[in-house]
């Protein structure tokens, strides 16, 4: 319902040193018309130029430090709250690619009340 | 003065307002604050405001008192009062298992704990929510009165089987505490023309699009279309998807609706899309305000805007402007237009 505005393209930026960057980093929503406790949030997967990258290289921060996503299964006291920006960190050497690309996000939400899980997608172009 | 207000609600008046889910795209966005939602509400005499905690709430379920205070001071100052509830139940809150049968009683407990203190009287109970976990629940809404509706959501319908199973038990029980809360989304009497408008930007063609309308303007049941469309006509994904919105797009009987209006307090007003003559060229509101009208119900119509979802690809959603259309549309329906206001 809100696909095409979960990821913030300005946000995005490398981590690590300058020189030799470790990662990268941008902010996001959820895509839901409500919030939701982390341990629903089955899978954040983040692509780059197509590639989707390992699970155990993303971790998730709404403001009260990162978590990757096998802690967020058990996080039952923190949320993502409707409308609100997260970060999501990646570790990829180099940092995000030079030049022009890709950066799409998957979340996989279990939602309660639908009888199948529950998918939001978004992909923008991004150049640092 | 008194005594003309109360006659007005001796002989039932239909009451107007507006769930904050109608400004989900301006709220998401950060365009609308929840306090401009409420003052535009105001603005057009829909006084009656819908929450959903999770959604408005961004300190859920931790609501401190001068937060519930805030909120009613809020409302009070636009002249408003809080409708309803909206609830959830997380029961797949872990990922290994299903929430045991205490842990989903004691979550719908602590949302009537919190509906109470924010001074509200009816709850909108998700349509999944087990029966049998609502009866046991029915002393805590007795005691904090608050009435559980089961949101009566398309596919289900006023008289489906599930349905029946929480009128049966508010039966057994005997309590004015648990019951129905009809979304108008069931009353599907022609196929949205925004919803047919985004297949065709994704690829429907236009003639299987028709064929898709006509089938439904026909009522004929779902998985025949489905056939027809994904194996005779070899339809594309788009148009397969297109006719898989049939099933859940019921057209319920508008003169059963009177029948159950013991059972419910409030009404979640869906819509997709008022024309620029404010009507709605898909819901049968026009059948269905009568029978509320007819049957004395006094509760509140709740503007339900799902809209955004299907036009926000081609044009800036405009929540506003579609809660307003929709808004002259019961005024006129319920005959309030040219109503001298006391």
């Amino acid at each position: 319902m809100f696909d095409k505005y979960l990821i913030n393209a300005a946000s995005v930026h490398n981590t690590g040193p300058q020189d030799a960057p470790d990662g990268f980093a941008f902010t996001a929503k959820l895509g839901y018309y409500r919030g939701l406790g982390l341990s629903m949030i089955e899978e954040l997967t983040v692509s780059v130029g197509g590639t989707a990258l390992a699970r155990e290289a993303v971790r998730f921060d709404e403001g009260n430090g990162p978590l990757t996503l096998d802690q967020m299964e058990t996080a039952f006291d923190r949320r993502w709250a409707f409308g609100t920006e997260a970060t999501i960190l990646v570790a990829h050497p180099g940092g995000f690619p030079a030049g022009e690309h890709k950066l799409a996000l998957r979340q996989k939400l279990r939602v309660s009340y639908l009888p199948f899980p529950a998918f939001n997608n978004d992909e923008k172009t991004v150049a640092l | 003065m008194l005594q003309r207000w109360a006659s007005l609600v001796m002989a039932g008046t239909v009451k107007r307002g507006v769930s904050l889910y109608s400004f989900q795209e301006e709220l998401f966005l950060g365009q609308m604050t929840v306090e401009d939602c409420v003052a535009f509400a105001a603005s057009i005499g829909a006084n009656g405001i819908e929450i959903l905690p999770e959604q408005n709430i961004a300190t859920f379920p931790n609501v401190s008192d001068a937060e519930v205070g805030a909120w009613q001071e809020m409302v009070a100052r636009h002249g408003c009062e809080l409708t309803c509830y909206d609830m959830f139940l997380d029961t797949k809150l872990r990922r290994d298992h299903v929430m045991s049968d205490d842990e989903q009683v004691e979550s719908i407990r602590r949302d009537l704990v919190l509906c109470n203190r924010l001074g509200i009287r009816n709850m909108r109970v998700l349509v999944f929510v087990r029966p049998d976990i609502l009866a046991r629940c029915v002393p805590y809404a007795e005691e904090l009165d608050v009435h559980m509706g089961v949101e009566v959501h398309a596919p289900w319908h006023i008289e489906h089987a599930w349905i029946l199973r929480t009128v049966e038990e508010a039966d057994r029980l005997g309590t004015r505490h648990l019951g129905l809360l009809p979304d108008m989304g069931i009353f599907m009497k022609h196929y949205p023309p925004v919803w047919r408008a985004r297949f065709e930007r994704e690829g429907a063609c236009p003639e299987i699009a028709q064929f898709i309308v006509d089938q439904h303007e026909a009522k004929i049941m779902a998985e025949y279309t489905i056939y027809e469309v994904a194996v005779k006509l070899k339809g594309n994904p788009t148009e397969v998807r297109m006719a898989e919105t049939l099933r859940h797009s019921p057209y319920s009987n508008p003169k059963r609706i009177r029948d159950y209006i013991p059972y419910f307090r409030h009404i979640q007003a869906k819509f997709y899309e008022m024309t620029p003559d404010a009507r709605d060229p898909s819901l049968a509101y026009d059948e269905v305000i009568p029978e509320l009208i007819a049957g004395g119900w006094d509760g509140y119509l709740s503007s339900e805007y799902e809209g955004n979802r299907w036009v926000q690809d081609v044009e800036a959603v405009d929540s506003r402007e579609q809660v307003r259309r929709q808004h002259v549309m019961f005024e006129r329906l319920l005959g309030e237009t040219g109503r001298e206001t006391a």
